[in-house]
């Protein structure tokens, strides 16, 4: 599958495309197909968005994985620091993005 | 310490208004992302792999307690409640919002700083030894020059837009703590005939195409350095290339023309300067210098340490180093925990060092390219209460360039350039080594990672470097041996391939077991490296 990621104008939160609107949770990502980069285009313009990409990405048990290590530690955050990534409570999130 | 006038402090002032008319644009959206982000890097502002990341100068790596205490006070408001101590002397937020960027400049200015030139092809911050004005082997205090050349090369108008980013160092002492050679324009000041005046040294750096810097000139005379830099800059600004950001740096030009025409034609644009009158004014150093005079350090101190707490006395030994002042030491806090982050400090360990600095090293402290920081005028009878308090907390490791106290760079935990992740695999490095003794035993072994080609970790410096590189999507780490930013500087050489990152902490522990087994009297690690060649490294690392 196909999604859309990039940065929220304002925080500069990573966020991912999920259909309707924008999520901090990479799980929530839909499939943008092959409109990622018009979404782009229109959601920069929109002020919502800032750095949009389109990545690859796959569809696990454990829900939506993206293809690159890069990608799936933007999903998470900094594996060093789990208090301030987005599974604070699990101990072997690290493990997810090798 | 230098303190702005107020020239210095309506322009930081002025700059902070002008950005917080530019953020706000581009949050209404009357300026576009490619419009904007020429301006936000002007002022520091990246946007990084989590999040928009702010880099804050700290000038030659100097600051005092009010400064620390104010960096402090911008982790805990606007940041996730740390900072990182960058190879640079500066200090990187991570976690910043586009709209608060403006009130945490305001806030700087404050305090007499900013993010200026921390970002862009221009003069960035002036990189200076750590013990500046304290160590006894220094010719002069570099710092009234690392000063002088802030302000020449702040808003420079015609180096503004150089072909690359630009990198200057200066120090003072036979021993380099600061890299010098590895930099855009090295500066070693020295004394001739009881003048002093700068070695220049152009050309060198690390990133993709690593090079020491050959010296262009033995002497020039201090009252012309900046004329000197002018027509150094001005060539490389005239014949630096654009047409590829991979060999924009002065390195390739004075490479690709070669070390004899670059100097030949500075000296030319050297001869033309020196009639233009661009040197400052005699005044003008003699103000900054008045600045770095000695502070009042008291007289007739006790020269005795009691070492009976053995932690204690293990400190001493590694963080403590002679102070020129009778009675006093430098400090150097390792902010390298075995467990920790290299570079990075808490809020709280932010304010704790700005109320030492206050209280015990007459309102100074440094910051080091090694992502330490040092108490500079720190008197012996107040080590036990400074170690006691860093102890309390978490600041009181002893591995001042132990094989644990280790460079890394943020890597791909947070760099959007990274390839790998650098500060995991310091870690299970600091743990495979963390026994006192065999850190002890190892002696003086510099480690250093990068997690990408750009070497903001300064592998190629390492006594052992590793790089971090992108193998088909998974983390591999290439092992180097033998580098050195010192006095001796040399680059590191490369074993082979490349290995995991479990596998390459193995090669570590071979390579190390080996030097262990080889060594002669006295020889540290670089030594034995340098004398048996990398071939039994190999073998032992390869079989």
């Amino acid at each position: 599958m196909k999604i859309l990621t990039g940065n929220d104008l304002v925080s500069g939160d990573v966020i991912w495309w999920a259909g309707d609107g924008w999520s901090r949770q990479v799980g929530d990502s839909a499939d943008v197909s092959d409109h990622g980069d018009d979404l782009a285009r229109t959601e920069e313009a929109a002020l919502r968005v800032v750095g949009a990409y389109v990545i690859d990405a796959t569809v696990t048990d454990e829900g939506v994985r993206p293809a690159h290590i890069k990608d799936r530690i933007r999903a998470l955050g900094p594996t060093v620091r789990p208090d301030l990534n987005l599974k604070p409570n699990d101990a072997d999130a690290g493990n997810w993005v090798i | 310490m230098y303190r702005y006038d107020s020239y210095d402090q309506s322009i930081v002032d002025a700059r902070v208004e002008e950005f917080r008319d530019q953020v706000q644009r581009r949050l209404t959206g009357a300026l576009t992302e490619d419009q904007f982000k020429p301006l936000r890097l002007m002022n520091g502002l990246y946007l990084q792999l989590h999040a928009y990341m702010l880099r804050v100068a700290i000038p030659y790596g100097t600051l005092s307690g009010k400064q620390m205490r104010k960096l402090g006070e911008i982790a805990a408001k606007y940041d996730k409640g740390y900072g990182h101590f960058t190879t640079r002397q500066n200090l990187q937020y991570n976690w910043i919002k586009l709209a608060d960027a403006p009130d945490i400049l305001a806030e700087l200015a404050t305090v007499e700083m900013h993010a200026i030139q921390t970002s862009g092809n221009c003069i960035r911050n002036i990189s200076s030894d750590q013990y500046a004005g304290v160590s006894a082997d220094e010719v002069a205090d570099p710092r009234p020059w690392a000063e002088l050349l802030r302000q020449w090369s702040s808003f420079h108008p015609e180096f503004t837009y150089l072909p690359r980013k630009f990198k200057i160092c200066v120090i003072a002492s036979d021993d380099d703590r600061a890299a010098m050679k590895l930099h855009d324009i090295g500066l070693k000041l020295v004394s001739k005939d009881g003048v002093i005046g700068a070695e220049v040294y152009a050309g060198g750096g690390m990133g993709r195409t690593p090079m020491v810097a050959p010296q262009i000139r033995d002497f020039v005379p201090e009252e012309e350095i900046i004329s000197y830099l002018e027509a150094c800059l001005r060539v490389y600004n005239r014949y630096g290339r654009r047409d590829n950001k991979y060999k924009a740096r002065i390195k390739i030009l004075v490479h690709e023309i070669g070390v004899e025409d670059y100097k030949r034609q500075v000296e030319e644009e050297f001869a033309h300067m020196r009639t233009l009158g661009l040197n400052p004014p005699t005044e003008e150093l003699d103000r900054i210098r008045a600045f770095f005079a000695n502070p009042a350090y008291d007289t007739g101190l006790d020269e005795e340490i009691d070492l009976a707490d053995p932690a204690f006395a293990l400190w001493v030994d590694r963080q403590v180093a002679a102070h020129k002042a009778p009675g006093y030491a430098i400090v150097n806090i390792s902010l390298k925990p075995l467990t920790g982050i290299p570079g990075d400090a808490s809020a709280e360990q932010i304010e704790l060092v700005a109320t030492l600095a206050e209280q015990y090293s007459l309102d100074e402290l440094r910051v080091t390219h090694a992502q330490n920081l040092v108490l500079p005028h720190v008197k012996k009878t107040d080590l036990y209460a400074i170690w006691q308090k860093l102890e309390e907390a978490g600041l009181a490791e002893a591995n001042l360039d132990l094989i644990t106290d280790i460079i890394a760079c943020p890597g791909l935990d947070y760099c959007a350039l990274a390839n790998a992740r650098s500060i995991p695999l310091a870690q299970k490095i600091a743990q495979r080594f963390a026994a006192a003794e065999r850190q002890a035993e190892l002696g003086e072994l510099k480690l250093k990672i990068s997690g990408c080609i750009n070497a903001c970790g300064h592998h190629h410096a390492g006594h052992i470097g590793i790089l971090g590189v992108d193998r088909k999507g998974v983390e591999n780490f290439q092992l180097s041996l033998g580098g050195s930013g010192a006095e001796d500087t040399s680059l590191g050489q490369i074993t082979g391939p490349g290995f995991s990152e479990d596998g390459v902490v193995d090669a570590i522990e071979k390579v190390t077991d080996l030097y262990l087994a080889q060594r002669e009297s006295g020889e540290r690690f670089l030594d034995t490296y340098r004398r048996l060649g990398m071939k039994p490294f190999k073998e032992a690392i390869y079989g």
